[in-house]
Order: C-alpha cells, then sequence, then structure tokens
C-alpha cells in the first residue's frame, strides 16, 4: 500500500470504494489504465494527489488509493494549481469532464495550461453532461439532441487539444478509452513531460451519448478514421497503412492521399511527425472524419522545462516578519 | 538624514508657535494633483514629530478622472495631536484646496472660522466653470467667514524649478510638493524623511529629483518669509505622550499582511496568498507578492474563484491558504468557501469591505458584508467570522484568524474595510513572542485512521499532508460518513454532521476571550455596540458622552461569529443597546436574533466613517427620548 512495497501492481491503486459508474461507462476502461500507469511509473503511492471537479469522470479519484480531492463544478485545475504550490514535491493530476474542464471551468483549465506548472490533465470527453443526465455539452457535435437541444445542436464544438494548444499548453495527447495500451503509453509521456500536460481521452457515455465516437472506435472504421501518431515517423495510417498525410503548401492545409502502390505517394513524401512543432500540431489537432483521420498520440510535445521547483516548502520564519516590522521608516521613543 | 541645516528647520521657532492639542488638516485636489502622496509624506513627518494621528485617504473610483471636476476631486484627512487620535476627525481646521472644484466639494466640511490654503493659480474662468462657479469664491466674499490664504501656488513651484529646465506640465505637477513644504513649515515639521524620498523616488530622473526639492524647500520658505499674519499663524501640536519603543507607521493592509505571515511563522506553516486584483484588497497582494520569504508563495489567479479555489488546494497540501478580496469577490468564493466548511480544512479569506450592492462605490467604506460573511453560501455553511477594530488591529486578528482555522479546521473570514485598509497610525511594533506559538502538528498515525474522526476538545478532524504514507484518503465536497468518512447520503448521518458542524463553530467559543467593556461600567442607561473600523469614532463619542455625565458604555466585537460566550448576559445588563454600524442594520438583527435583546440600529450608508459629533448627538437623543 506504501512506499515500502518493492514493486505495486494496478490492484494497489484501487481504493476499498464501490464504484457506481453505469454498467458499461468508458470510464471504467480510464480508471484500469490510470491504475496500470501508476503501478509503472515508480512514485512513492503517498505522493501522488488526484483533485477533480464535479461529474461522472470527477468521481474517479474515490476510486483510487491516492490522495485524493473531489472539489467543485469546474474548479480543479484551480485547486490543483494550489496544492501545487503549496507542495510543489507532490506528483498532481487533474481529473475533469468536457463539461467541467470546457464550459464551466474553460477559463481555470485555460490558465493552469499557461502557467504550466507540473501536473496532468486527463480530460474525459464524453462530448456530453453524464452527471445531470445528458445535456449538451460544449464538445457535443452539432446537430445532437439533447433535453436542453430537442431540435439539435447549433453551436460550434470547441475542441480541447485545440484549445489548449491556444492556451499556450506544452504537453498536448489524445486517446481513447477503448484502447488501454495506447491510453497508457500517452498517460505515462504525460507523467514524464515537465510542466503541464493535457490528455484528451474520448470516453463513451453508454446512457447518454453513446457511440459518439463510433467513427474512431467501430472494427472497420477506425483504421481509415485514425492516425497514431509517432514522432519522426512518417504519418502512415488505414488498415494497411495504405494512406497517409501530406501537407499542401497552397492551403496550408494536411490532406490525405493514397500511399505506394500505383497511383500512390512514395512514403518519402509524406509529413513526418514532430511533436515539438507547434504549428504542426494545431493542424493535427483541428482533424477530423470524414475529410481527416482523428490524431491519437502525442500531438505536441515542448520539453523545455519551466515548470518551476518541485522541492517542499519551508516554513514562514519568524525572524523574517520580525524584520519586515522592523525595516523602513521606523522611530524610537525614550524611555 | 538630509534636512535640518538645508531647510532652516529650528525647533525653537516651532515652539514659538501657537500650542493646539490636535489638528485637522485635508489636502485636497484633482486626482492628478498627487493629494494621497502628499498625504502620505506629511502622516509619515507628523509621525516621526511623535504626534498620534489618524488618517482618511479618500479618492475617486476612476483612475483620471476629467481634470477640474467635482467628481475627479482626491483628498487625504489626518487628525494629529498631543493626545491620543482615535478617528481622522470630523472636519477640518485647515483645507488645502489645489483647485476650485476641490473647495467646492470640501468646503463645506471645514470648521467654522477654518483654514483655507487656496491655489489661486487654478482659479482661471475654465476650472472655476467645470467646478460650477459662476463667480470666483475669491472675488464674492462667499469665504469671508473663513481663514483664506490664497496663494498662486503652481504659478511659485513653476518659478522654483525654472533652472531643472522641466516642461511646464512637468514643471506644474511638483506644486503639491511646494503645497507640502508649506505645510510643514506651518506645523514645523522636518522636511528630512521627505527629501530622502523625493532622492529615492527619482533616483534615474536626476532633473525631476531637483525639481521636486526645490518645490517643496520653496513652499517651506514661502512660509518663512511672507508675512501670512494671522491668518496662517505657525501652529505647534506637541509629541504625545507614548511608552517608549521603537514605532512606525501601520496602515490596515500592512497590519493584514504582515499579520498573516506571522500567524503563518506561528503555525510553522508555508503560506500560499491567492487573490485577484479588487478594491480595496489590491494592496495586500502587492505587498505580498513582493517580498522575499522562502516560505510564501503568492498567486495572482485569474478570478477570485480560482483565488479561494487555490487557496483550499494549498491548505489541503499542507500549506496555509489565505485569499483575499471584497464583497464582490467574495461572493464569487462562495461556493469554495462551502467546500472548504465541507472539507473541513484551515482557510483565511480577508474581505476588504467596500460600499455595495454589485459594484457598488469601489473606494468608499461600508460594513455591508457581514450577512455575507455569516450566511452568504448555499446549505448550513457556519464559519467564524472576525472583524479588526484598527490599522492595528489588523496584525492581532489576522494572526488570530490563522491561530483559529488552523486549530479548528476551518475557514475564518475576516472582515476588514476600505477605510482600515488605507487608514494609517503610529504602532509601537510588538514583539512576535507576545503571541504564543501554535505550531500545527499534522496526523502521521496510520493506526485507526479516518479524515473525519475528531479532536474532542475542538472537533477539529485531523490535518494529514499528502505524501504521508499510509495514510492516502479523499476528500471532497460531497457528504461524508460521521464514522468512515466515506460518501454518504444517509438521513441521519446528515444531520449529524450539520449538527457537527455547527457545534464546532459554537465551540470556537471556548478558544476566544469573553467580551469586554471598552469603556463604562457593566450596567447602565445605555450599551453601544460597534463591531469593526469604526471602533475609533464610537470610542470617542462614548468618551465624551460621558465627560458630560451621560451614562454611556461601548462595547466593541471583534469576534462575530462565534460570539463571545457572555455577550448575552452582557448585553441584558444595559437599558438599552444602541448598534450604529456603516450598514442598514446587520449586526443590530444578529443581536436581536442570538439573544432576543431589544437593540436599536444606527445606520449611515455614505461611504464614510462615522463623524463623532453625529454619534454624541445619536446618544443624547436615544438617552433624552
Ligand atoms: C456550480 C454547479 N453547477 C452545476 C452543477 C451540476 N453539474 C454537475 S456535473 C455537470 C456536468 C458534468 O459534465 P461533464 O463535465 O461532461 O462530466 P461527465 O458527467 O459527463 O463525466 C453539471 C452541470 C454543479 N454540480 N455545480
Ligand atoms: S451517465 Fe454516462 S458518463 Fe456517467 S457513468 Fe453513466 S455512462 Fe458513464
Amino acid at each position: 500500500m506504501t512506499a515500502a512495497t518493492a514493486s505495486p501492481k494496478p490492484v494497489d491503486f484501487a481504493s476499498d470504494q464501490q464504484i457506481r459508474w453505469c454498467p458499461g461507462c468508458g470510464d471504467y476502461a480510464i480508471l484500469k489504465g490510470i491504475q496500470k500507469t501508476l503501478a509503472g511509473l515508480g512514485v512513492p503511492q503517498e505522493n501522488l494527489v488526484f483533485v477533480s471537479g464535479i461529474g461522472c469522470s470527477s468521481r474517479l479519484p474515490y476510486y483510487l488509493e491516492t490522495y485524493g480531492f473531489h472539489t467543485i463544478h469546474g474548479r480543479a485545475p484551480a485547486v490543483a494549481t494550489g496544492v501545487k504550490l503549496g507542495n510543489p514535491a507532490l506528483d498532481v493530476w487533474v481529473i475533469t469532464g468536457d463539461g467541467d474542464g470546457l464550459s464551466i471551468g474553460g477559463n481555470h483549465l485555460m490558465h493552469v495550461l499557461r502557467r504550466n506548472l507540473d501536473m496532468q490533465i486527463l480530460l474525459f470527453n464524453n462530448e456530453i453532461y453524464g452527471l445531470t443526465k445528458g445535456q449538451l455539452s460544449p464538445t457535443s457535435k452539432p446537430g445532437t439532441r439533447s433535453p436542453t437541444s430537442p431540435r439539435g445542436a447549433v453551436d460550434t464544438p470547441v475542441m480541447p487539444a485545440r484549445f489548449a494548444l491556444g492556451a499556450g499548453a506544452r504537453f498536448v495527447a489524445r486517446a481513447v478509452d477503448t484502447d488501454p495500451k495506447a491510453l497508457g503509453v500517452v498517460l505515462e509521456r504525460a507523467h514524464e513531460h515537465r510542466g503541464a500536460s493535457l490528455v484528451e481521452i474520448y470516453q463513451n457515455c453508454i446512457v447518454y451519448n453513446d457511440q459518439a465516437f463510433a467513427a474512431i472506435t467501430q472494427r472497420g472504421r477506425a483504421a481509415d478514421n485514425t492516425i497514431r501518431l509517432r514522432h519522426g515517423e512518417p504519418m502512415r495510417f488505414g488498415a494497411n497503412g495504405d494512406r497517409g498525410l501530406v501537407l499542401d503548401p497552397a492551403s496550408c492545409a494536411l490532406r490525405v492521399v493514397d500511399v505506394g502502390g500505383e497511383n500512390g505517394v512514395p512514403e518519402s513524401e509524406l509529413l513526418v511527425h514532430d511533436e515539438r512543432n507547434a504549428a504542426l500540431a494545431g493542424l493535427l489537432a483541428s482533424m477530423q472524419p470524414p475529410d481527416l483521420p482523428v490524431a491519437l498520440g502525442v500531438l505536441y510535445c515542448d520539453p523545455e522545462d519551466q515548470s518551476g521547483t518541485d522541492t517542499e516548502r519551508s516554513p514562514v520564519q519568524l525572524a523574517a516578519v520580525d524584520r519586515l516590522l522592523n525595516e523602513g521608516h521606523v522611530w524610537r521613543v525614550a524611555g | 538624514m538630509t534636512g535640518l541645516s538645508d531647510v532652516g528647520y529650528s525647533t525653537e521657532a516651532i515652539a514659538a508657535g501657537e500650542a493646539v492639542e490636535a489638528v485637522v488638516v485635508r489636502f485636497a485636489g484633482d486626482s492628478g494633483d498627487g493629494m494621497q502622496l502628499t498625504g502620505s509624506q506629511f502622516t509619515r513627518a507628523t509621525a516621526l514629530a511623535g504626534n498620534d494621528l489618524a488618517t482618511l485617504p479618500s479618492f475617486p473610483a476612476e483612475i483620471r478622472a476629467p481634470a477640474g471636476t467635482t467628481f475627479g476631486v482626491s483628498s487625504f484627512q489626518i487628525q494629529f495631536g498631543a493626545r491620543s487620535v482615535a478617528t481622522p476627525g470630523d472636519a477640518p481646521d485647515v483645507l488645502v484646496a489645489m483647485n476650485p472644484a476641490a473647495l467646492r466639494v470640501h468646503l463645506p466640511d471645514v470648521v467654522v472660522a477654518g483654514t483655507l490654503v487656496i491655489n489661486s493659480s487654478a482659479f482661471t474662468d475654465r476650472n472655476l466653470a467645470k467646478a460650477g462657479y459662476e463667480v470666483s469664491p475669491l472675488d464674492d466674499g462667499s469665504l469671508d467667514n473663513y481663514q483664506v490664504v490664497a496663494v498662486d501656488i503652481a504659478q511659485r513651484t513653476v518659478e522654483a524649478v525654472k533652472e531643472f529646465g522641466l516642461g511646464h506640465g512637468d514643471a506644474r505637477r511638483c506644486k503639491n510638493l511646494w503645497a507640502l513644504g508649506l505645510m510643514y513649515w506651518l506645523y514645523g515639521r522636518d522636511p528630512g524623511a521627505t527629501l530622502e524620498w523625493i532622492a529615492r523616488k527619482f533616483a534615474h530622473r536626476e532633473d525631476l529629483a531637483a525639481a521636486n526639492r526645490a518645490a517643496l524647500l520653496a513652499g517651506h520658505a514661502y512660509g518663512e518669509t511672507a508675512e501670512l499674519g494671522p491668518a496662517l499663524p505657525r501652529t505647534h501640536v506637541p509629541p504625545a505622550e507614548r511608552a517608549p519603543g521603537r514605532y512606525r507607521t501601520v496602515t490596515g493592509a500592512d497590519g493584514l499582511t504582515w499579520g498573516l505571515l506571522a500567524g503563518a511563522g506561528k503555525a510553522e506553516l508555508p503560506m500560499v496568498f491567492a487573490s485577484y486584483p479588487i478594491t480595496p484588497a489590491s494592496g495586500l497582494l502587492h505587498t505580498l507578492a513582493g517580498l522575499r520569504e522562502p516560505g510564501l508563495t503568492t498567486l495572482q489567479a485569474e478570478d477570485e474563484i480560482a483565488a479561494a479555489c487555490a487557496a483550499i488546494g494549498a491548505s489541503f497540501s499542507g500549506s496555509l491558504g489565505v485569499t483575499a478580496s471584497s464583497g464582490p469577490g467574495v461572493a464569487l468564493k462562495g461556493e469554495a468557501l462551502g467546500l472548504a466548511v465541507s472539507a473541513e480544512l484551515p482557510l483565511v479569506v480577508v474581505n476588504c469591505q467596500r460600499g455595495g450592492p454589485s459594484t457598488g462605490l469601489p473606494t468608499k467604506t461600508e460594513q455591508a458584508d457581514l450577512y455575507q460573511a455569516l450566511y452568504g453560501r448555499n446549505g448550513d455553511a457556519p464559519l467564524c467570522v472576525l472583524a479588526p477594530a484598527s490599522a492595528a488591529d489588523c496584525f492581532s486578528m489576522a494572526i488570530e484568524a490563522v491561530r483559529l482555522a488552523v486549530g479548528y479546521m476551518t475557514p475564518v473570514l475576516l472582515l476588514a474595510d476600505g477605510y482600515l485598509v488605507n487608514a494609517a497610525e503610529p504602532w509601537q511594533i510588538p514583539e512576535l513572542s507576545d503571541w504564543e506559538d501554535f505550531p500545527v502538528r499534522f496526523h502521521t498515525d496510520p493506526d485507526g485512521f479516518h479524515p473525519f474522526l475528531r479532536e474532542a476538545a475542538t472537533g477539529a478532524r485531523p490535518w494529514v499532508k499528502p505524501g504521508t504514507a499510509g495514510l492516502e484518503h479523499r476528500i471532497g465536497g460531497l457528504e461524508k460518513d460521521f464514522d468512515s468518512g466515506h460518501i454518504s447520503y444517509e438521513p441521519g448521518n446528515h444531520q449529524r454532521m450539520t449538527d457537527v458542524r455547527a457545534q464546532k463553530i459554537r465551540g470556537m467559543a471556548d478558544a476566544i476571550p469573553e467580551q469586554d467593556v471598552a469603556v463604562g461600567g457593566l450596567s447602565g442607561d445605555l450599551a453601544v455596540v460597534s463591531w469593526g473600523s469604526t471602533y475609533g469614532a464610537v470610542n470617542q463619542a462614548v468618551r465624551r458622552s460621558r465627560m458630560k455625565g451621560r451614562e454611556v458604555a461601548h462595547i466593541h466585537l471583534r469576534y462575530l461569529n462565534p460570539l463571545p460566550r457572555n455577550l448575552g448576559p452582557l448585553l441584558r445588563g444595559y437599558d438599552r443597546l444602541l448598534v450604529p454600524e456603516l450598514n442598514n442594520g446587520q449586526l443590530v438583527n444578529v443581536l436581536r436574533a442570538s439573544f432576543g435583546v431589544h437593540a436599536e440600529g444606527l445606520s449611515q450608508v455614505t461611504g464614510e466613517p462615522f463623524r463623532i459629533a453625529h454619534l454624541e448627538h445619536a446618544f443624547k437623543e436615544i438617552l433624552e427620548a
């Protein structure tokens, strides 16, 4: 249960609380993925702190045998900022949803990213409000019917990864609840990054928005609708790796091409993923089916460490206070 | 020190002046005229001269209101005396008016036959018109009942600084120092500290340094040489009797910041101070952000919600979380404060109150957030509320807030106000050892641990620092089971937890002093019950009433939740209770509801502190009714 355990197992990170998500909710798989990742990080269990807002997703800290703080709707990034400022030695994780992080808490998410304190922010995007029974979320696709949009949503959805890049995030990645292995890789990378890392995790809400990500998770469709990014490798995707991405210089836009074969372009002409390229990250973050595949993996990582100290703080010294009181314009009244 | 010989300052000359017990001076001019700066320099010189003093800065909410208008007038009032001075004074004996608008706004406050020092250079047709004068008051006889000293200050300033080659605008801008120099001469102040300040402030602009210095000395020399005669007799206010020791001036903002730091030191905690700028609370973040104390971290948050949440996060992590704001910002913090109540984490929240509702009167003072402090959260969410009585008391009450917050694992709200944070007074620098240490001992024992087990005496739950092995646990704003701390929606449990949270705050009465009577006996015809920054004015008014033979007592509350345990019986000892407040009647209702006493309210919501005479009159009326 503690640091003394030689090599912890995922179950060591399961708390004794009964999980209360709906059966079949994507949150289960993400929880598992997190427990597995934590077991492999080598961080003393007692140094881990999970801070969440409000929503189905934000219940997650209760199920982890770490320090946890289930706070108020949208404010987890602000609370986590205080945790990290109060004790920089802690390993801080934020759990938030699309409504929590981008509607009520959009302002805090923006600022925690640009402030770049060292923490991992996992945004569970199910494109709907789960806990409050299925209302529209800021990430809901146009046309989504919900109790608050009976005739279909009309507003433009916010794209979390693009938002994060715009806010100055230095690490932005994406994963899907149905692919725990890739999720694990992304979580490890996020943890390794010194600074604020944002991981968007597509999460299926089986009750209120089932199959919202069918295009990228269904067998037979996923291969053509997603691309797994690997730093330094050409951007190929498709069932047989027969498709790729190129940059159209005229429009500064990404375009899908066939690779190899008679009519395809040679691999050497494909774009090569460079996670340090912020402009490229912006293009990748915006890709959506049907024209372009959804980018998964690490979209952007600027490894420059600007995140400040990670040592515990010392208490305020009374001697310093005494100095303050006695400096400046001080006069003496003689006895 | 520069000064003495340079400007012909001599103690004999002052001693030769007329000796007076106490004087009230008000500087008034355009927002761009530097009146606040003039006032604070005068305050420092006065403190160094050994007088007791109290100040009242007053400025418009606009940064640069249109020049010459009445709503753009900024003023600074100071009362200083050879005896104890409790307030900035009811009415100025001397008004320094830098333009017609300043004269127009402030003349009605000046005492009968008071002195007006007027910058006649500013009395142009244009400025007169802007201030709403058809004829110059300098010419129409309307000032005949005052001692008028009209001097073309701006013109004289331009001449005095001619040799330094400044542009006309820069040259004229030194006129406040000219006026300050004249006032220094009038009260025999040593300009040395101001000369030093000029040297520091304009270290990189030798021309401005020289010009400001020249303007100050020219004003001083004018007093020395011009035959001002009976209109402006030199006045000597002897130093006040003081206990020996080291002194400085302190504003409420200083007192709060230093007190919070001292509290963190006493608790042996690092401190995280998170705030979002708002008048009149911004000064706290300004001051703390400027310090280099490794135990202190400051955060300018993205809004007040984030500031409160970050402070709560800091407390969760084992630091002392502190946040400060004014009413509108505290409104935003409400939900987070509820979280701190529910999670039972220590937190200090400072509210520097201003006039409301809504954005209200940003730069004016009011005590109208008492209800907000006591009740302004969803659910039954009690927390501790304290109110300092003076700038110096801000220091003590800030330490007290930290002591109670960490001792009881609760948020503590400190109700200061705009008047308190800006007011300055001389202060004998305290020894930190006068306050007991209260080092926090974090819980580290995993044996039988659960996060909501309580200490019997206080009801406080254990504080565990994340990073402590074997004590991993989860907390939050959902209701928790009394026994295990796990989430619980069980009806009986919620009743029990609500009772426990209420009892914990009520029980804090055991940790705070019993209510004393500031002036007067334990029973009598009338007790005046006040709280917060009205202390000085109410206290003086009660003393004056007593000198006139009226049987009045003064009871001043610094603990508003919980109320001191003897307060009910104490209040019942008086025939009548009067509760003067700078709001529409809040404490008065709290006292009625808490103790079933019949108390009368005296409300003032003008954005200004009480005047002593006004209170004294009210006491007289109620006693004669
Ligand atoms: C201040 C406040 N407003 C509203 C709510 C109600 N509320 C709780 S969760 C939620 C939306 C959650 O949506 P999301 O963040 O997408 O999380 P999910 O439940 O889908 O995981 C809302 C509106 C609340 N708890 N607090
Ligand atoms: S409502 Fe949706 S998101 Fe919430 S637990 Fe159920 S399936 Fe999961």
